[in-house]
């Protein structure tokens, strides 16, 4: 397998969508190839920092805003 | 099993569908439940796609006030949710287009680059490497980084990373084809890789072993 390959299959494999043989394949190539070693570990570990992280606060109020905005489009409508 | 009840979807609905219905009754106090539940997400793809505090608030407002008012027009074939989102990103573009007066916007543009197709910071990350960075400093980083992102890649990335919708529901939402978000959702994974390699790479001196399988012959990568 060549690093396109691998490349190719990268998110099928971050993402378990490839079938156990196509997995020991991708796994071997990994055993022996540490650039793709480093791609497939950063980018996993892209995705879990992103996942973890809260990167935009929600303004404070914005809830009970829309709260009462509902609540008055419910006294017009409902 | 679970699994299969859940796609039959008769025997295990979604919690939402009793909540919608409970609004659809006239009960407004389920719809603050589902509120509370999504506002955040909500908030969070508004940034995403406007990058822009206010606008994001308003289109969180308008999102949650659309979907109340077309209630009736849900079909509940679709998850309560992913039709929120829907609503979401449609508010979203139309901000961004009100605010670039007379130019279009669609997810579709700025695609053309070809960075990050081939990894090339291939250094090794820090064990921890947010540990290196205080939680303001690092919610920075990660905004700055996913900001330069082309905007069809940010929001595929955004919807199905962070949000956790599945492959399927991103095409629905976005209304791109499965292979279109694959394809964007690898390009932004390494794009974004590839920036975060400047901030959480191994610093040189810290190395705790030698290069080993490292210094053996390059990518092969045709392009």
């Amino acid at each position: 397998m060549t690093c396109t390959e691998f490349l190719a299959l990268l998110d099928d494999l971050i993402d378990d969508s490839i079938s156990a043989e196509m997995r020991a394949e991708l796994e071997q190539h990994l055993h022996k190839c540490g650039h793709c070693e480093v791609v497939f570990n950063t980018t996993r570990k892209t995705i879990e920092i992103y996942r973890s992280h809260e990167i935009y606060d929600m303004p404070t109020g914005l809830r009970e805003r829309l709260h009462a905005a509902i609540m008055a489009r419910c006294k017009n409508g409902c | 099993m679970t699994t299969i009840q859940s796609v039959a979807g008769e025997l295990e609905p979604h919690p939402d569908v009793a909540l919608v219905e409970r609004v659809r009754g006239g009960d407004v106090s389920a719809y603050d439940t589902l509120v509370r539940k999504y506002e955040r997400q909500i908030f969070r793809i508004s940034q995403h796609i406007t990058q822009n505090r206010e606008d994001a608030e308003d289109v969180m407002q308008d999102a949650f006030l659309k979907a109340y008012e077309k209630l009736d027009q849900f079909q509940g074939n679709s998850k309560f949710y992913t039709w929120l989102v829907r609503i979401a990103v449609n508010e979203s573009l139309m901000r961004l287009r009100k605010r670039r007066t007379g130019k279009m916007v669609s997810i579709d543009e700025d695609l053309e680059t070809e960075e990050g197709t081939v990894p090339r910071d291939l250094a090794d990350w820090a064990p921890d490497p947010e540990q290196n960075y205080n939680q303001a400093e690092l919610a920075e980083i990660l905004r700055k980084t996913i900001q330069g992102l082309p905007q069809g890649f940010r929001v595929v990335f955004a919807l199905r990373d962070v949000e956790g919708l599945s492959t399927e529901e991103t095409a629905e939402t976005l209304g791109l084809s499965i292979p279109a978000v694959k394809s964007r959702l690898l390009r932004a994974r390494l794009q974004l890789r590839e920036r975060l390699s400047r901030y959480f790479r191994r610093k040189t001196g810290a190395k705790e072993t030698g290069p080993g399988e490292m210094g053996r012959g390059e990518m092969r990568v045709e392009k």
